[in-house]
C-alpha cells in the first residue's frame, strides 16, 4: 500500500510540470511572474497563445516538424530495409566489409559532422532549406543493423518456396519479407520518428528563417525573443508537446516495448 | 546439348554458384539497387564530413578566408587549453551527478512495478512520459519552475521556510538545475530498460531463496542485482554516450553559463565554430571527444567480463 501511494505521488511529481505548464500558457501576461503564483488565474486567457501566432508562423513550424518527421521517418525505413535485406540475403564480395563500414558510420556523433556538414550544405548553396534539415536523415545505420538481425530470423524456406513460384529478389522483398519484419519496423519507425521531432543540433545550424524551423528551433527562438514572458512561452511548449503526447497516447504499448526490447539485446 | 552441360559444368568448378554472365550482371544490379538508397547518403553525409572533419581539425579556418595548415597544432593546442580542461570536468560533472541519479531513481521504480498492481500501465505510462517529450520543451519547462524570482520551486521552498537557490542564475546551481532537468527526463527510460531486465529473471530464484530464508536485502544483493547486470551495463554504455554529448538541455537552460559554469564540450564545440569562428579547433575538440567516448565505451566493454552476467 505504502508503495503504491509513493508511486502515485511519484507520478504526480513526473506530470506536475505539464500541468504548470498549461497553466502559465493560460495565465494573463500581468500575474505571469506574482509571487504567489497564481494557481488559478483570474481570467485565465489564451493572449499568449494569439502572441504566439502573431510573432512567429508558428502552425507552419509545427507543420515543418510534422511532415519533416514522417518523410524522414519512411525514407529511412526504405533505405534501411532495403540495405537490410541486402546484407542479410544477397551475397556479394565485400558483404562483411561493407556492413563493418556501415556500423563504424553508427559510432560516430553528430557533432564530429557538424562543421563538414554545414560547409558542404553552404558549398551548394542549400543552407536554411528544408533539403539541407532532411537529407542527412535519410539513411540509418542503426536502421539497417536492427532490420537486418529482424531479416536474419526470417527463415529462408521462405523465399526459397517464392523463387521456385519464379519470384525475384524484389517481389520478395515487398511481398514476404517487409510483411514478416513489421514488429521491427515499426519499432524502427518509433525511434527514427522521436529523433527527428526531437532533433535540435543540425536545425539550429543549418536554419535561419522562421518558415523553415521545426518545433524544437522555433520554441528555444521564441524563448530568445520572450525571455520574460514566460505564459508565451509555455504556450509555444503546449502546442509543440501536444501532437507528439496524442501520438505516444495511441501508440504507447508499442512505443514502451520498443525501448524494453532495445534493451534485452 | 552436351555442349552446354559440360561447358556449366567446367563453370561451376570454379566458383560455388554457377552463374552465367547476363545473370550474374543482373545480380551486381540488384545488390546495387539495394544498396544504393542508403549507401549514397551515408556517404555524402557521414563518410564525407567524417574525412572533412579530420582534414578541418588540421587547419586553421575561420569558415571565411582560406585554410591554413597548423598540422596537429589545434590538438596540442586544445590539449594545453585550460578551457578545454574545464569543458571535460563540466561534463563530467554533470555524467556523476546525472548517471547515479537516473539509475538509482529508474531501478527503485522498476523494482516498484514489477509486481502485478491495478493501474501500473498507467503508472508505467506516465514515468515514460518526459522521455518522449523533446529536450528543448523539458529544459523551457524546468527554466520556469526553476526560475528564481518567481518560478514555483522556489515559492514552495519558500513555504517550508527555506530560501531557494538562484538555480540556473546561479554558476554554483546551474549545473544541479541541468542535471535535475536532465534526470526527470530520462528517468523513465531507465525504469523501462531496467524493468524489462526484472521480467527476464525467473521467479524460481526468488522463491527458493526465500524459502531457503533469505532476506529480502540479501535476495536484492545476490539475485536482483548479479541476474539485472546486463541491463544495467546497457544503461550505463548509453547514459555516458548521451552524457559525454550532452548539449540541447544546456544550451537553451543556460547557454554555458552563467560565468562558463555549465560550459560543456559540445557547447564549446559549438561555440569555438559559429561563435570564435575556429572551425579548426572546433573539430579537433570533436574528435578529441569521440576519443574519450570511444575509449570509455571500449574499457566498459572490456570490464563487463569481470561483473556483467549474461546467466
Amino acid at each position: 500500500m505504502a508503495r503504491r501511494v509513493l508511486l502515485v505521488l511519484g507520478a504526480l511529481v513526473m506530470l506536475f510540470p505539464f500541468a504548470w505548464m498549461v497553466i502559465t500558457s493560460i495565465t494573463p501576461a500581468g500575474s505571469v511572474l506574482a509571487t504567489p503564483p497564481d494557481f488559478t488565474p483570474d481570467g485565465a486567457n489564451l493572449d499568449a497563445y494569439r502572441r504566439l501566432l502573431d510573432t512567429m508562423p508558428f502552425w507552419r513550424i509545427l507543420l515543418n516538424s510534422l511532415w519533416i518527421g514522417v518523410a524522414s521517418t519512411i525514407l529511412q525505413l526504405v533505405t534501411s530495409a532495403m540495405a537490410a535485406y541486402a546484407f542479410a540475403r544477397l551475397p556479394f564480395p565485400g558483404r562483411g566489409a561493407l556492413f563493418a563500414v556501415y556500423l563504424a558510420t553508427l559510432m560516430v556523433p553528430l557533432q564530429v559532422l557538424i562543421v563538414p556538414l554545414f560547409i558542404e550544405m553552404r558549398t551548394v548553396n542549400l543552407i536554411d532549406t528544408y533539403f539541407a534539415v532532411l537529407a542527412p536523415t535519410v539513411a540509418s545505420a542503426f536502421g539497417v543493423f536492427l532490420l537486418r538481425q529482424a531479416i536474419a530470423q526470417v527463415p529462408k524456406e521462405f523465399d526459397e518456396a517464392a523463387v521456385l513460384d519464379g519470384a525475384g529478389h524484389f517481389r520478395i522483398f515487398v511481398f514476404i519479407v517487409v510483411p514478416l519484419i513489421r514488429p521491427a519496423l515499426a519499432t524502427f519507425a518509433i525511434f527514427a520518428f522521436m529523433a527527428s521531432w526531437n532533433s535540435y543540433l543540425w536545425p539550429l545550424v543549418i536554419i535561419k528563417s522562421p518558415e523553415f524551423m521545426t518545433l524544437p528551433l522555433g520554441l528555444a527562438e521564441l524563448h530568445g525573443r520572450f525571455t520574460t514572458e514566460w505564459n508565451v512561452v509555455m504556450a509555444g511548449s503546449v502546442v509543440s508537446v501536444l501532437p507528439i503526447i496524442v501520438l505516444y497516447l495511441i501508440a504507447q504499448k508499442q512505443v514502451i516495448a520498443s525501448v524494453a526490447q532495445s534493451g534485452l539485446k | 546439348m552436351t555442349l552446354t552441360a559440360t561447358r556449366q559444368g567446367r563453370r561451376s568448378q570454379g566458383s560455388p554458384v554457377p552463374r552465367p554472365r547476363g545473370r550474374r550482371w543482373r545480380h551486381a544490379l540488384t545488390v546495387a539497387v539495394f544498396l544504393l538508397p542508403s549507401a549514397i547518403p551515408l556517404t555524402l553525409f557521414t563518410l564525407v564530413p567524417m574525412a572533412g572533419s579530420l582534414w578541418t581539425s588540421l587547419h586553421e579556418w575561420d569558415l571565411i578566408t582560406p585554410m591554413r595548415w597548423v598540422g596537429l597544432d589545434n590538438y596540442l593546442t586544445l590539449l594545453a587549453d585550460p578551457e578545454t580542461h574545464a569543458a571535460f570536468l563540466h561534463t563530467l560533472y554533470f555524467i556523476a551527478g546525472y548517471l547515479p541519479l537516473v539509475y538509482a531513481g529508474g531501478l527503485g521504480l522498476a523494482m516498484a512495478l514489477n509486481r502485478a498492481m491495478r493501474g501500473r500501465d498507467v503508472l508505467r505510462a506516465v514515468y515514460f512520459l518526459p522521455v518522449v517529450t523533446s529536450w528543448v520543451v523539458v529544459a523551457l519547462m524546468w527554466k520556469w519552475l526553476l526560475n528564481p524570482a518567481a518560478g514555483i520551486v522556489n515559492w514552495t521552498l519558500g513555504l517550508l521556510g527555506v530560501e531557494g537557490p538562484g538555480w540556473w542564475t546561479d554558476p554554483s546551481w546551474a549545473m544541479p538545475s541541468i542535471i535535475l532537468a536532465s534526470a526527470w527526463k530520462d528517468l523513465g527510460f531507465v525504469m523501462i530498460i531496467l524493468l524489462a531486465g526484472l521480467q527476464a529473471i525467473p521467479k524460481e530464484y526468488h522463491e527458493a531463496a526465500r524459502v531457503d530464508g533469505a532476506s529480502a536485502w540479501q535476495r536484492f544483493r545476490s539475485i536482483t542485482l548479479p541476474l539485472l547486470s546486463p541491463s544495467t551495463f546497457f544503461v550505463i554504455v548509453i547514459s555516458l554516450i548521451n552524457g559525454f554529448q550532452v548539449f540541447d538541455q544546456v544550451h537553451v537552460m543556460t547557454g554555458g553559463g552563467p560565468a562558463g559554469s555549465t560550459q560543456v564540450v559540445v557547447e564549446q564545440i559549438y561555440n569555438l565554430t559559429f561563435r570564435y569562428g575556429r572551425a579548426g579547433a572546433a573539430s579537433a575538440l570533436s574528435w578529441l571527444l569521440f576519443a574519450v567516448v570511444l575509449l570509455v565505451t571500449l574499457v566498459q566493454i572490456r570490464a563487463q567480463r569481470r561483473w556483467v552476467n549474461y546467466g
